[in-house]
Formats: C-alpha cells, sequence, structure tokens
C-alpha cells in the first residue's frame, strides 16, 4: 500500500520516525518548489540520498570533507566520468590519496547534508516506494536514524528561532552608525565578508542571499549574527502585529456512565451471531 | 427498555456517516447540509448537528450509534453526543494523511469527555492509496494497547468487526476495574 502525502501534513521529522519504527526498506521521494530529493533506507537505516541537481560526485563529496583538494578534486572528475562511485572509491583508496574510513565519512556527510535540509522543508509531495533501491553503483552507508531525527529537530528548532528572530527577507540591512570601528575589532568568516560586501538597503536580504547561492538558513543565521553584534540593522517596513492565538475551548471531563457488564455481553453475543 | 450508546467520531469525510449507515437497522437520521465551502468540497454534503443509527438487541435493549459532525466549527455538539456513552470509535480516512493531525487532535478531545474505551477504525483500506494500520498507528501515536482496525465504511461485516472490538475493550476495562 502506498505511504504518500504532504509534508505540510506530515512532517520530515514524522516520515523518519515512521520508517524507523517500522523498520521500513525503500525510497522516500520528496519534491519540493522544484527540489527533488530521493532517501533511501533500508530496514529502518538511512543508506543513500541524492538531492535533484545534484550528481552526488565522490570526489565532491570527498572534497567537502577536505580529503581531496579543489584541484585534484577537478582532476579526479574529469578522468573518471565513466567510472563508478564503487570503483572510483577503490582506485583513490589504493592510489593512496583516501582511506576507506575517509570514504565512508564522506558519504556519511553528504547523505545528511541532504537529509537534514528536508527537516525544514516545510511542504512538499513524498512517496515511499518499498521496491526502489538506491542504484549498485553507488558507495550506501547506513546510518541509525534515531540520531539524525534528534539532530535534524536541533536544527529545525534553531532554523524556527532564526525565522522567528528574522520573519521577513523582504527587508534591507544597512550598517550602523560606527560601522568601521567594529569591523576592525571583529573577525568575519568567508560567507559573512560576502554578505558584508553585498550590504545596502537597495538590497534585500533574499536578494544578498541570491547573489551569493546561500539557502534561507544560512543567510539567516549570517544576519542574525551581525545583528547580534551590532554591525547592521534592519530597515524595517510597517509593523504588522502578529495574529493572535487561538483560544482553546477546554472540555469538561464528563464522568463515564455506570456500565453493566450483562448488556455488554449481551451486544458481543448479539454481534457475534448476527 | 435499557439503551447503550456509541459514539462515532472522526474528521471531516472521514466516513462517519457510511459507518452508521453500513449497520444501523433504520435509515440512518441524518443531519446533512449542501457543502458551503469550496474548500471542503470533497463530497456534496456533511453532518452539522449528528447521525443517528439504532441497532435492536432484544426486547430490552437497544444500541444507538451518534455520529458526530465531522467540520471543527460544529464540535460544539462533540460534548453534547458523549455524553453518557459507552465507548466511541474515531474514524480516520486512510487515504488522507492531511486529516491525520486533526484525527489525533478529536481522539485527544473525546478522552478528555470521558474515560471510556474506544478503538481507532482506519477507514477506507480498500483503496489503493491507503496507508496500512501498522503506519497509522504510528502517525497518529496510537498506544499499542488500544486497537487500530482495518475497516471499510460501506462494508457491514467490517463494521461489526469494530463495533465487536469496542465491545471487548469495553468488556475488558470492567474486567480491570473489578
Amino acid at each position: 500500500m502506498a505511504l504518500k502525502g504532504n509534508l505540510r501534513d506530515f512532517s520530515t521529522t514524522q516520515l523518519l520516525n515512521l520508517i524507523n519504527l517500522a523498520r521500513k526498506t525503500g525510497t522516500l521521494t520528496i519534491t519540493s518548489r522544484g527540489n527533488a530529493a530521493q532517501i533511501c533506507f533500508k530496514e529502518g537505516k538511512l543508506i543513500y540520498a541524492v538531492l535533484g541537481g545534484q550528481d552526488g560526485h565522490l570526489a565532491d563529496m570527498l572534497h567537502k570533507t577536505g580529503k581531496l583538494t579543489e584541484e585534484q578534486a577537478r582532476t579526479v572528475r574529469e578522468h573518471s566520468a565513466n567510472q563508478t562511485d564503487k570503483v572510483l572509491g577503490q582506485m583513490l583508496i589504493n592510489a593512496g590519496h583516501v582511506t576507506q574510513n575517509d570514504v565512508v565519512q564522506a558519504v556519511r556527510v553528504h547523505i545528511l547534508d541532504i537529509v537534514y535540509r528536508m527537516f525544514s522543508w516545510a511542504e512538499g509531495d513524498f512517496r515511499f516506494e518499498p521496491t526502489l533501491a538506491p542504484a549498485q553503483d553507488r558507495i550506501v552507508v547506513p546510518v541509525d536514524l534515531e540520531n539524525v531525527i534528534m539532530e535534524g529537530s536541533r536544527r529545525l528548532k534553531e532554523f524556527e528561532r532564526l525565522q522567528d528572530e528574522l520573519p521577513n527577507l523582504d527587508i534591507a540591512l544597512r550598517f550602523t552608525d560606527r560601522p568601521d570601528t567594529r569591523l576592525r575589532n571583529i573577525s568575519l568568516s568567508v560567507e559573512e565578508w560576502r554578505v558584508v560586501s553585498f550590504i545596502n538597503p537597495r538590497n534585500s536580504i533574499r536578494q544578498i542571499a541570491q547573489f551569493n547561492n546561500m539557502s534561507d538558513f544560512q543567510i539567516r543565521k549570517i544576519v542574525y549574527g551581525m545583528l547580534q553584534a551590532g554591525l547592521v540593522e534592519l530597515v524595517r517596513p510597517e509593523g504588522v502585529a502578529p495574529p493572535a492565538p487561538k483560544p482553546r475551548v477546554g472540555a469538561a471531563a464528563a464522568t463515564a456512565p455506570a456500565v453493566k457488564r450483562s448488556q455488554v455481553t449481551r451486544l458481543i453475543e448479539f454481534f457475534t451471531r448476527r | 427498555m435499557q439503551t447503550v450508546k456509541m459514539v462515532v467520531t472522526g474528521p471531516f469525510a472521514a466516513g462517519k456517516t457510511e459507518f452508521i449507515r453500513a449497520i444501523s437497522e433504520i435509515d440512518v437520521v441524518s443531519t446533512e447540509r449542501k457543502i458551503s465551502s469550496e474548500a471542503e468540497r470533497i463530497k456534496d454534503a456533511t453532518t452539522v448537528a449528528m447521525d443517528f443509527g439504532r441497532i435492536t438487541v432484544d426486547q430490552d435493549l437497544v444500541l444507538y450509534l451518534f455520529g458526530t459532525p465531522g467540520q471543527k466549527r460544529f464540535d460544539f455538539m462533540w460534548e453534547i453526543l458523549s455524553e453518557g456513552m459507552l465507548g466511541f470509535v474515531v474514524v480516520v480516512d486512510s487515504t488522507r494523511p492531511e486529516t491525520f493531525r486533526e484525527a489525533r487532535s478529536i481522539l485527544e478531545t473525546f478522552r478528555g469527555y470521558a474515560a471510556t474505551p474506544y478503538v481507532v477504525a482506519a477507514n477506507k483500506q480498500d483503496q489503493e492509496d491507503a496507508w496500512t494500520p501498522e503506519d497509522l498507528r504510528i502517525a497518529l501515536k496510537i498506544d499499542s494497547r488500544v486497537k487500530l482496525l482495518p475497516c471499510v465504511a460501506q462494508d457491514k461485516e467490517s463494521v461489526k468487526n469494530v463495533l465487536l472490538e469496542l465491545l471487548y475493550a469495553v468488556l475488558e476495562r470492567l474486567d480491570e476495574q473489578e
């Protein structure tokens, strides 16, 4: 039977929990706003994931985890166009460039990176297909879902907190009165400098994210840090009061009726012989 | 004449009226009205006050089935209908995960009304898109001690089985109390 629906109604956390508890094997496909992700499971364990638009080349995974330089990754990609991940991994191990553990860790990080992104997807159609397995040539790494769910939930909470702090990405930023003094005394990461270079009342935060190819989460995190450090301030639009929470109607607990055993027994007999 | 009462509840369009119709010996006294909201136009009419079905067990005993309105704006009827119930059935449309949260909420609300036994009927199990009862149990966070039963509300035998299981649950509760 089908296991399908929308993340709006059944979240990524709930889905992973279900797959874990039911020890399911198969592939979960999620499509949201033009993005598509496939996450594969075996007996309730996460084993592989692929995000649409990314081919998930092993060289890129190893570069991401710092096991190959950018140059090495590019060379490997160019010379291994027709190699499967498994063969390529074996070649790199045999050549002494990486260890088996490096490969496993790189794939693991890649898979988890995709799955953690899924936690922030608020809506999207999903479908679980029990017969669908990852391609044979892919390296699969079994990962227990309990920790993934815990970490994903923690990240989601952080994402939600940032969203609360910075709900509107269509507003602009400007430097506070004396930014030079402060910037001199603070060390910024490469990503933060990239954002700084676009800070201008004409650029919305969303535009800055687009210029830098950053996700909503990444830009929120950076802007929030800068706001907290007093480096920038928001050019705020007219504030809108948040909607008042709906009052919950309290339910008075009625007392259960005195049930006669004979009535229940007669009903059971009635339905059994009917 | 003794009467006992069971309540059939669940989200909008879960199949509560069909459930009662399948088993009632009388034509179900239904308070259906045409759907006015476009968003809820997945069926032509909906229950606005209650459905009422009757099963005569013998000369002295009659079972009444009350179906609750599924739409949230009629929830003022729920507590009235739950007064004095022997137990309740939560009907869930297994093909519509968008209603699972509502089903869970309704279940908790009815548990708050009275500490009576209940079962969950996983309706529309004959449809291809239906979630399995095992998956539904996890999705709805139903305790393993609570009966979650596959069901097709149009099928009398299926409905009878759900009611029987609720009666067994009532009996078990009586055993525990004694």
